[in-house]
């Protein structure tokens, strides 16, 4: 299953360094969302700051929803998804391994995007070990659930538009844990962050299990 | 609230359709149906004439005999949704009737998810002085609403039947473990905060005699019409799903005439 998870990661990396559809494309989108938050709020850095890491989070799951469909779109082209189904992969090595392509895609995200809000709205970034953490286990939650509904929404007419409306709900106590983490890391006190961390980290392993569990009645007959 | 429409829409028609099919089910879906009405018609005569006010809240007590008993519907049509779900989802007890199950169930459970905001909405205006409150309970049942309106769309969304009903069943079993992990973090995020927590139930409210009646009818005739709607909406989609099979039949064994003539 673990080997079956590298090479379908491994291959999901290899396209988006080829293709560099994220990079060129999602990570701008993310940072446009930035921008837009700073210019509806005002320049007032009172105002900024307490509200930078929801604003941070927000623009995250958007750019989430994103990768979650360029992760597919991949899978689209030229019947590729029949290919996986045929090649005998184990379907949990298949969820997977998509799942950590798109937990990288995020992680390399999130870094240049912290970077973006420290300098768009002024904050401090500090307690750098949990913003970290919380950005890590944050990421592998929204790249569980998504994959998992991704799946769901591939290959229907309406994919584009559905994905959003199932896929945010779900995360919303990840934006909720993530926020607050980042919150209190940001504010000096990383130490009463820990709670976050678990909600995040149990977040995460519940919809892991689920995908791992699920994925093949989702990728059997279409 | 389209569910509701379709089922109230057809009273006649569709009982003698499904006469057709078992007459026991569709008496004990008239009876259900009528003991439904009648209960919710006595819920209403007792809650708006007979039952006093309330010292603290006033004639706003009324509401309190309609707006639990929606929640607890709500809730159990979710929890019957998602049971259903996992019953489709094990290979061993695959059939198709868990998943209309699940779908009428689900459906109903966001009329009345609806239906329990709105009403507390209209409750927590002159309670609370305000509509709308960060309370994990009102949190948990909007975003409740939410996922499962998301559910009833991927649903909605046409497809090899199998293939829909997975997905649905997959798509309700994430929502529902959502449900849990919401309650807790907002839960936490609200004690966190300074802000002045709501007291859900209010000021102190003695429910006693004739209240306390009017509430428990109110619990029994609105699981009724939970019941009926239920029952209604998952005839209908065996229906369709006849029709559409009959259609197919029909139409693979006119082709197969045209090639022979």
């Amino acid at each position: 299953m673990l080997r079956d998870a590298a090479l379908v990661c491994g291959k999901d990396l290899r396209i988006e360094m080829r293709s560099r559809v994220t990079l060129n494309q999602v990570v701008p989108f993310a940072a446009v969302v930035m921008l837009l938050f700073g210019l509806a709020l005002g320049p007032d850095r009172r105002v900024l700051v307490p509200a930078a890491s929801g604003l941070f989070w927000v623009a995250v799951l958007f750019s989430s929803v994103l990768a979650v469909q360029r992760s597919f779109a991949l899978e689209s082209a030229d019947d590729a998804r029949e290919g996986l189904r045929l090649s005998g992969l184990d379907p949990a090595g298949v969820f997977l391994g998509k799942a950590g392509a798109v937990l990288a895609e995020l992680v390399v995200l999130e870094v240049l995007l912290a970077m973006a809000m420290a300098l768009l709205y002024g904050a401090h970034l500090a307690g750098v070990p949990v913003l970290a953490a919380s950005a890590v286990l944050a990421s592998l939650g929204l790249a569980a659930v998504g994959i998992l509904y991704g799946a769901a929404a591939s290959g229907l007419r309406v994919r584009e538009t559905l994905l959003p409306l199932l896929f945010l709900p779900v995360v919303a106590p990840v934006l909720l844990a993530a926020t607050k983490a980042w919150n209190l890391a940001l504010a000096g006190t990383p130490d009463r962050a820990d709670g976050w961390l678990s909600v995040l980290g149990v977040f995460a392993v519940l919809y892991l299990a689920i995908g791992t569990v699920a994925f093949g009645s989702l990728m059997e007959d279409r | 609230m389209t569910a509701v429409a379709e089922a109230l829409s057809q009273p006649e028609g569709s009982i003698s359709a499904l006469s057709e099919t078992s007459g026991r089910a569709a008496l004990a879906l008239r009876v259900t149906g009528t003991l439904a009405v009648v209960g919710v018609v006595a819920t209403a005569w007792l809650g708006l004439f007979v039952t006093p006010n309330d010292v603290n809240m006033g004639d706003l007590v009324r509401l309190l005999y309609i707006h639990p008993p929606m929640a607890w519907v709500a809730f159990v049509a979710y929890g019957i949704a998602s049971l259903s779900s996992l019953l489709y989802l094990w290979p061993r007890t695959r059939h198709p009737r868990f998943d209309r199950m699940a779908g009428a169930s689900a459906e109903t459970g966001v009329v009345f998810t609806g239906l329990t905001l709105v009403t507390g909405s209209i409750w927590g205006r002159p309670t609370w002085g305000v509509w709308w409150t960060w309370d994990p309970l009102l949190t948990t049942t909007a975003l409740l609403f939410v996922l499962y309106l998301g559910y009833l769309a991927l649903r909605r969304v046409p497809g090899d039947s199998e293939a829909v009903a997975k997905r649905a069943a997959v798509a309700s079993l994430v929502a529902f473990v959502d449900v849990p992990i919401v309650y807790f973090s907002v839960s936490w995020w609200r004690s966190l905060h300074q802000a002045p927590t709501v007291d859900l139930t209010g000021r102190h409210l003695y429910v006693h005699g004739s209240m306390a009646w009017t509430l428990l009818l109110g619990f029994v005739s609105f699981t009724l019409v939970y019941a009926w709607l239920v029952g209604h909406r998952y005839r209908l989609s065996t229906l369709r799903q006849r029709e559409a099979d009959e259609c197919l039949t029909a139409a693979v064994a006119e082709r197969q005439q045209e090639g022979q003539s």
